[in-house]
C-alpha cells in the first residue's frame, strides 16, 4: 500500500536531522497560525498563489529563492565546520552518510533550487517591464512554471525528514547513482526534484522566448532590448536547448533505477560515461544560464548609477550570445581526465579558452561604461566593482583549469572548488543580490535601506576571499573535493580560515536579513520613498510605469524607437505623458490550475520515489485530468473597463505631481476629466 | 566609512589571498615526478600570461571607479559617450591575443601531457595494473607476480606504466607528487605514465568520489633505489598471503580505510578478467537466437556464433 | 490567453479574415508550441544520440540484425505516414467550416494512430516474451527507450486528439479549438519526421 515508505524511514535516531525537522515544522506552524490569525489567506490565495502577474510570480521566485539560500547555506556552514573539526584523525561530528548526503545537496539546492528561481525571479518582474508588455506570452504557463518548481523544493525538503536525500554528489554519476550501489531512495528523492523544477525551467524558457519575440513594445527592434532582456534571452535559447538534454538524462537513469534498463550500469552494455557526458551537456550550458542574466543586471546597474549608457550595448550582445553559443561546446572539459586522446582534450580546451574572450570583452565594456560617468557608490554598485574585480580571478583560474594539462593535477581538488565558487558567488549571487535590490523599489514602492546593504556587500566579499583563497592554496597541496576527514596537519589552518570566511559570509547573510526588516519597518520614511516609480533615474521602460506597477504594467503601450527610450522620453519632456483617453486592456484570468497542478506533481514525484504505485497513477491522471479541464474551460481573460485604468493613473498622476516630475499644468487638466 | 576608502579596502583584498598563498608547502608546485614538474611549468606559464590582461583589469577597475566617481566633478562627464571603435577593436584583440598565445601552449602541452603517451626513457619501464575497488586500491605487478593493496613501491628514474581499471564505481587514480591523474572506470583500462625522479614516499588518493568510505581511499606511493626496489619485491613474495579467487572476492566486499596487504602471488591474469566481466562494454557474441517459427534457420545461427567464438 | 491584442494593431500591420483579438493570441500560441517541439526534438536527439552509443553493446544478446522485421515495421510506418495525411484533410476540413468534414478526418486519423501503437505494442510484447526485453543488454534498452518515448508521444498525442474531437463537437469550430487543432497538427507531423528518422537509424540500418 505504501510502497517502501514506512516509519523506518524518519531518521529517528540522528539528532542534528531531527532538530532541524522540529525547527521547520514549527516555523511552518508558526507561519501558518500567523496567516490565520490575521486572515490573510484569502488575500494569499488571491492576490498570490493563483496570481498569473509575473511581477508576483517573480517575487514568489525570489522569495523561494532566498529561502534556500538560508538552507544551502546551512549546508556549507556544516561542511566548513566538519572539516575544519575532522582533521588528524578526528572523526568530526557528521558520520559520512550525513555529511555525503550536504554536500550533494548543498550543490543541487545552490544551483537548482536558489540561483535558478533568483534569476527566474528577477527576469520575471523585470523583462516585460523592459519590453513594454503587460504580461509573458502565455501567463497560466508561467505559473504552472513556478510551481514545479516549488515541486522540486518541496521534494528536497521532504527528503530531510523522509528518508534520505542522494550520497551521489551533486552530479549523480552512475555507476554510483545506478540501484547497485545507491540502493536507498536519495537519488530518487534527486530524479524527481531535478525532473519537475526542470521541467518549469523548460517551460520558462519557452515563455519568455516566445515574450520577447512576439511581444515587444511597438517599434522596439531586437536589438533595442535592453541588456538585461538581451542576457535573459541568450539564457533562455540556452535553457531551452540544454534542459531537455537534462530531462532526457534523468529519464535514462530512472529506467535503470526503476526498471531495469541496462544504459549508464557496468554490467551488460551499459555505458556511465554517456552519463557523464550527457550530464555535462546540460551542466556547462547551465553555468552560463546562471551567469549570463547576472551579467545583464551589473550592466544596467552601471549604466544607471553612472548616469551613462551602457558602452557598447551592440558588443554586449553579441558578446553574449558567443558565450552562449561557445557554451555548448566545451562540456568535456569537465572531464578531461576520462581518457579521451589528447586531440580531443586539445579541441575542448581551446573551445573553452574561446569564451575568455567575449567575456574579456565584457569586463571591458563595463570599464568603459564607468569611464567618463558620474558614477555612484550605491550598494547595488559596490556588488558590481565587486564582481569585477572578483570574477577577473575566477575567469582567470576558469581558463588554467580548461588546459588539459593543468587540469590533470587541478581536476576535482579543491581548487576546482574554489573557481566556481569564486565565478558563481562573485559573478552570479552577487549580480542577483544587485538585482534584487536595484529592483526592489519597483516591486514594493520602497528602496532598501542602503547601510546595511553595504555592511552586508563587505561582510560578502571579504568573507568570499577568506573562505575560498585557503582552497585555491588546498587545491595545490593535494587536496580533493568531497573528503569528510582530513589527515594531512599542513592543512589544518587553512580550513580554520575558510570556517571563519563561512562564518563572515554567515555575518552578510544576517545583514541582508536585517537589512529587510529594517526597509520593511521604515519604509514610509521619506529617504526610502520612491514615490513615482524612478528611483534611479533609470533608462528603461520599467522604470517609466508606478512603483509597484499597476497590474496591467502600462496603461498605454508605449512606442519606442532606440536603446535607452525612458531616458529619451525624459529628456524630451515625453515621459509621464498622459494620454487623452485610454482603452479598454485585455488582461489573463487567475488560476489556481498552475498551483494545483503543481501539488498534485508533487504527490507523484513523492509516490514514485516510495514505489506507491497507484498514488503515482492517480496524481498523475489527476494532473493531466486537470489540465484538460482548465483547458476546456476555454478562459480568454478578461478587459479592464477604462474607469480602473483611470482611477489607477489619476493616483500615478498625485504622485508625479507630488514629486514635481512633471509640471504642474500638464497634469491638471487630465486629472479634472479624470 | 567615507566613500573614499572603498577602493583601497578592495585593492587589499587580493593581497590578503597573495599572503595566504605563501610560504607553505605545495604538493602540486614541488612536484617529485618529472610529468608533475611539466604540469607545475604549464600552470605557472599559463598563469603569468594571464596576468597580463586580469591585473591591468583589476586595477582600470578600482582607478576607474575611483576617478569617475559622483562627487569628482573635474573628470570628464560624456552621458551620451557609448561607442568607440577604437576602443572596441582593441578590447576584442588583447584577449583575442593572449587567448592565441594560451591556445598554442595548450595545443601542445596537450599532447606532450598526454597520459596515454609512454615516456621516453633509456630504462626499461615497469608496469603497474591498478584496479579499484570499494573503497581501496588493489595494485597488480604482473612482471613480478606479486599483488599489493593501499600500497606501491617503484624505482626511481624508471618510467611506469599504470594501466587502470575499476571493479565497482568511477574513481579517479592519482598520486598528486608525481603529476597527472586518470578515471577508473568499470570494463575499461585507462593508461597513465609516470616517473619518479627522486626516491619520495607519496601519497595516493581516489580523486573522484565514490561513496561512503571514499575518504580513507588514500594508498601510499614509494619512490625507491632499483635495489631497494628488488628487496622489497623479495620481501612480498615472502609473504604469506595469496591474491586467488577466493581472497579477491572478499577484497571486492566494501570495506573502508583499509590497511595495506602484501600478497606473494596472484591469480594469472586477474587484470583482463576483471575487465571482460564487464563484457557489453564492447560489442558482445552474438548469441544463439531461435527465429521465431523456422527450425531450419537454427544451423545457420549456430554456424555465425561459431564463426564468432572463432575471433576471440 | 495573451494581452497581445492591445497592441496588436501597432505591433502587426497585416490582418485576416477572422477576428483579430483570437487569430493574435492563436499566433503566439502556435509560435511557443513550436518553440517547445523543439525542445522535445532534444530529448529525442539525446536518445539517438544514446542509441547510437550503446546500438553495439549487446551483451552477449541478440543485436538489430536479429530481431527487427522490417515488413512489420513498415506496415506500422505505413499507417502513420497515412495519419499525418489524413490529419491535413481534417485542417483543410476546418478552413472550409465543414465540422462534420473534420470530425471524420481527425477520426480516421486517431484509427490510424491506434493501430500503430497496437503494432508496436505487439512487437514490444514478442520481443520482451522471447527474453528480449531492455534488462537483456544496452542495445535493447536504448532501443526499447528510443521507440518507446516515440511510442508514448503517439499515445499522448491520441489522448488529445480524442479530447479535441469532443471538442469540437460540443463548441465547433471556434478559434480556440483551431489553435490547438494547429499545435496538435504541429505535434502530429513531428512525430512523423521523427518516426522517419527512428525508421531509418533504428530499423533500415540495424537490419541492412
Amino acid at each position: 500500500m505504501l510502497g517502501k515508505l514506512s516509519l523506518d524511514a524518519i531518521p529517528f535516531h540522528e539528532p542534528i536531522v531531527m532538530v532541524t525537522v522540529a525547527m521547520i515544522l514549527l516555523g511552518g506552524l508558526a507561519l501558518v497560525a500567523g496567516i490565520t490569525y490575521f486572515k490573510k489567506w484569502t488575500y494569499l490565495w488571491t492576490e498570490w498563489l493563483t496570481s498569473v502577474d509575473h511581477k508576483k510570480i517573480g517575487v514568489m521566485y525570489i522569495i523561494v529563492a532566498m529561502i534556500m539560500l538560508l538552507r544551502g547555506f546551512a549546508d556549507a556552514v556544516m561542511m566548513r565546520t566538519q572539516l575544519a573539526m575532522a582533521t588528524e584523525g578526528s572523526p568530526g561530528y557528521l558520520p559520512p552518510e550525513h555529511y555525503d548526503q550536504i554536500f550533494t545537496a548543498h550543490g543541487v539546492i545552490m544551483i537548482i533550487f536558489m540561483a535558478m528561481p533568483f534569476f527566474t525571479g528577477l527576469m520575471n518582474l523585470a523583462v516585460p517591464l523592459q519590453i513594454g508588455a503587460r504580461d509573458v506570452a502565455y501567463p497560466f504557463l508561467n505559473s504552472l512554471s513556478f510551481w514545479l518548481l516549488v515541486s522540486g523544493v518541496v521534494l528536497v525538503n521532504l527528503s530531510l525528514g523522509v528518508g534520505e536525500f542522494a550520497k551521489t554528489g551533486w552530479v549523480a554519476y552512475p555507476p554510483l547513482s545506478g540501484l547497485q550501489y545507491s540502493p536507498g531512495v536519495g537519488v530518487d528523492y534527486y530524479i524527481w526534484a531535478l525532473q519537475l523544477s526542470g521541467l518549469g525551467t523548460t517551460l520558462t524558457g519557452v515563455n519568455f522566448l516566445a515574450t520577447v519575440l512576439k511581444m515587444r513594445a511597438p517599434g522596439m527592434k531586437l536589438m533595442d532590448m535592453p541588456i538585461f532582456t538581451w542576457t535573459c534571452t541568450w539564457a533562455n535559447v540556452l535553457i531551452v536547448a540544454s534542459f531537455p538534454i537534462l530531462t532526457a538524462t534523468l529519464a535514462l537513469l530512472t529506467l535503470d533505477r526503476y526498471m531495469d534498463f541496462h544504459i549508464f550500469t557496468n554490467e551488460l552494455g551499459g555505458n556511465p560515461m554517456m552519463y557523464v557526458n550527457l550530464f555535462w551537456a546540460w551542466g556547462h550550458p547551465e553555468v552560463y544560464i546562471l551567469i549570463l542574466p547576472a551579467f545583464g543586471i551589473f550592466s544596467e546597474v552601471i549604466s544607471t548609477f553612472t548616469g551613462k549608457r551602457l558602452f557598447g550595448h551592440h558588443s554586449m550582445v553579441y558578446a553574449s550570445g558567443a558565450i552562449s553559443v561557445l557554451g555548448f561546446m566545451v562540456w568535456l572539459h569537465h572531464f578531461f581526465t576520462m581518457g579521451s586522446g589528447a586531440s580531443v582534450n586539445a579541441f575542448f580546451g581551446l573551445a573553452t579558452m574561446l569564451i575568455s574572450i567575449p567575456t574579456g570583452v565584457k569586463l571591458f565594456n563595463w570599464l568603459f561604461t564607468i569611464y567618463r560617468g558620474r558614477l555612484q557608490f550605491t550598494s547595488q554598485v559596490l556588488w558590481t566593482l565587486g564582481f569585477m574585480v572578483t570574477f577577473a580571478i575566477g575567469g582567470m583560474t576558469g581558463v588554467l583549469l580548461a588546459i588539459p594539462g593543468a587540469d590533470f593535477v587541478l581536476h576535482n581538488s579543491l581548487f576546482v572548488i574554489a573557481h566556481f565558487h569564486n565565478v558563481i558567488i562573485g559573478g552570479a549571487v552577487f549580480g542577483y543580490i544587485a538585482g534584487f535590490s536595484f529592483y526592489f523599489p519597483k516591486a514594493f514602492g520602497f528602496k532598501l535601506h542602503e547601510g546595511w546593504g553595504k555592511a552586508a556587500f563587505w561582510f560578502w566579499i571579504v568573507g568570499f576571499f577568506v573562505a575560498f583563497m585557503p582552497l585555491y592554496a588546498l587545491g595545490f597541496m593535494g587536496m580533493t573535493r568531497r573528503l569528510n576527514a582530513t589527515t594531512n596537519p599542513e592543512w589544518v589552518p587553512y580550513l580554520y580560515v575558510a570556517a571563519v570566511g563561512a562564518a563572515l559570509i554567515a555575518v552578510g547573510i544576517a545583514c541582508q536579513l536585517i537589512q529587510l526588516y529594517v526597509s520593511v519597518r521604515d519604509r514610509n520614511k521619506p529617504e526610502n520613498a520612491c514615490e513615482f516609480g524612478d528611483p534611479w533615474n533609470g533608462h528603461t521602460l520599467e522604470w517609466s510605469t508606478s512603483s509597484p506597477p499597476p497590474f496591467y504594467n502600462f496603461a498605454v503601450v508605449p512606442t519606442v524607437n532606440g536603446i535607452d527610450p525612458f531616458t529619451e522620453a525624459k529628456e524630451e519632456g515625453t515621459a509621464y505623458k498622459v494620454p487623452a483617453k485610454y482603452s479598454p486592456i485585455h488582461m489573463p484570468s487567475n488560476t489556481a490550475t498552475g498551483l494545483v497542478m503543481g501539488m498534485l506533481l508533487t504527490v507523484f514525484g513523492f509516490a514514485m520515489i516510495w514505489h506507491i504505485w497507484w498514488l503515482a497513477i492517480v496524481s498523475l491522471v489527476g494532473t493531466v485530468g486537470y489540465f484538460v479541464l482548465h483547458a476546456a474551460r476555454d478562459d480568454q481573460g478578461y478587459m479592464v473597463p477604462v474607469e480602473t485604468i483611470e482611477r489607477i493613473e489619476a493616483e500615478q498622476h498625485k504622485r508625479l505631481l507630488a514629486a514635481k516630475a512633471i509640471p504642474a499644468d500638464r497634469v491638471e487638466t487630465k486629472l479634472g476629466q479624470a | 566609512m567615507t566613500k573614499k576608502r572603498y577602493p583601497r579596502l578592495l585593492g587589499l583584498l587580493p593581497l590578503f589571498g597573495t599572503l595566504l598563498l605563501g610560504g607553505c608547502n605545495m604538493t602540486l608546485l614541488d612536484p617529485v615526478g618529472q610529468v608533475g614538474i611539466e604540469e607545475r611549468n604549464l600552470i605557472i606559464t599559463a598563469t603569468l600570461l594571464m596576468l597580463l590582461v586580469v591585473v591591468p583589469v583589476i586595477l582600470m577597475t578600482l582607478i576607474f571607479a575611483w576617478k569617475y566617481r559622483a562627487s569628482n566633478k573635474d573628470a570628464t562627464y560624456a552621458p551620451k559617450w557609448s561607442h568607440s571603435t577604437k576602443i572596441e577593436v582593441v578590447i576584442w584583440t588583447v584577449p583575442i591575443l593572449i587567448i592565441i598565445a594560451l591556445g598554442v601552449i595548450t595545443y601542445k602541452s596537450t599532447h606532450a601531457l598526454d597520459p596515454y603517451r609512454p615516456l621516453e626513457s633509456d630504462v626499461k619501464p615497469i608496469t603497474i595494473e591498478v584496479v579499484s575497488l570499494d573503497w581501496k586500491w588493489m595494485f597488480i605487478y604482473p612482471e613480478q607476480g606479486i599483488a599489493t593493496v593501499n600500497k606501491i613501491v617503484f624505482p626511481a628514474n624508471t618510467p611506469i606504466n599504470f594501466r587502470i581499471t575499476s571493479d565497482a564505481v568511477m574513481n579517479s587514480f592519482f598520486i598528486p607528487g608525481l603529476g597527472g591523474q586518470i578515471y577508473a572506470m568499470a570494463g575499461m583500462t585507462t593508461k597513465l605514465h609516470l616517473i619518479a625522479n627522486k626516491n619520495a614516499e607519496m601519497d595516493g588518493i581516489s580523486a573522484n568520489y565514490s561513496g561512503a568510505g571514499f575518504t580513507g581511499m588514500k594508498f601510499k606511493a614509494i619512490a625507491t633505489s632499483q635495489a631497494d626496489f628488488d628487496a622489497w619485491v623479495s620481501e612480498v613474495k615472502a609473504s604469506p598471503k595469496q591474491l586467488d579467487n577466493a581472497e579477491y572476492a572478499a577484497l571486492t566486499k566494501p570495506s573502508q580505510n583499509n590497511p595495506v596487504e602484501l600478497y606473494s602471488s596472484v591469480t594469472p591474469n586477474l587484470f583482463q578478467t576483471i575487465i571482460d566481466k564487464y563484457e557489453g562494454m564492447n560489442p558482445g557474441k552474438p548469441v544463439k537466437h531461435e527465429k521465431k517459427e523456422v527450425s531450419g534457420t537454427q544451423g545457420l545461427d549456430n554456424t555465425s556464433n561459431s564463426a564468432a567464438g572463432a575471433e576471440e | 490567453m495573451s494581452n497581445i491584442a492591445t497592441n496588436a494593431g501597432h505591433a502587426h500591420g497585416h490582418d485576416h479574415e477572422h477576428d483579430e483579438h483570437h487569430h493574435d493570441a492563436g499566433e503566439t500560441t502556435v509560435f511557443g508550441f513550436w518553440l517547445y517541439l523543439m525542445t522535445d526534438c532534444i530529448i529525442f536527439a539525446s536518445l539517438f544520440a544514446v542509441y547510437a552509443v550503446l546500438v553495439g553493446n549487446v551483451a552477449g544478446g541478440p543485436s538489430g540484425h536479429d530481431i527487427f522485421e522490417l515488413p512489420y515495421v513498415l506496415g506500422e510506418t505505413a499507417l502513420l505516414l497515412f495519419s499525418s495525411i489524413t490529419y491535413g484533410f481534417a485542417m483543410l476540413a476546418f478552413y472550409k467550416g465543414n465540422k462534420s468534414g473534420v470530425l471524420t478526418w481527425l477520426g480516421i486519423t486517431f484509427l490510424l494512430g491506434a493501430g500503430f501503437i497496437g503494432m508496436e505494442i505487439n512487437e514490444f510484447h514478442l520481443l520482451i516474451s522471447e527474453g528480449y526485453g531492455p534488462h537483456r543488454s544496452g542495445f535493447l534498452s536504448a532501443f526499447f527507450t528510443l521507440v518507446g518515448t516515440h511510442g508514448l508521444h503517439v499515445t499522448c498525442g491520441l489522448i488529445w486528439m480524442a479530447i479535441m474531437m469532443y471538442q469540437v463537437q460540443k463548441k465547433g469550430l471556434t478559434s480556440t479549438n483551431k489553435t490547438r487543432l494547429s499545435c496538435l497538427s504541429l505535434f502530429w507531423h513531428f512525430l512523423d519526421v521523427v518516426w522517419i528518422c527512428v525508421f531509418t537509424v533504428v530499423y533500415l540500418m540495424g537490419t541492412l
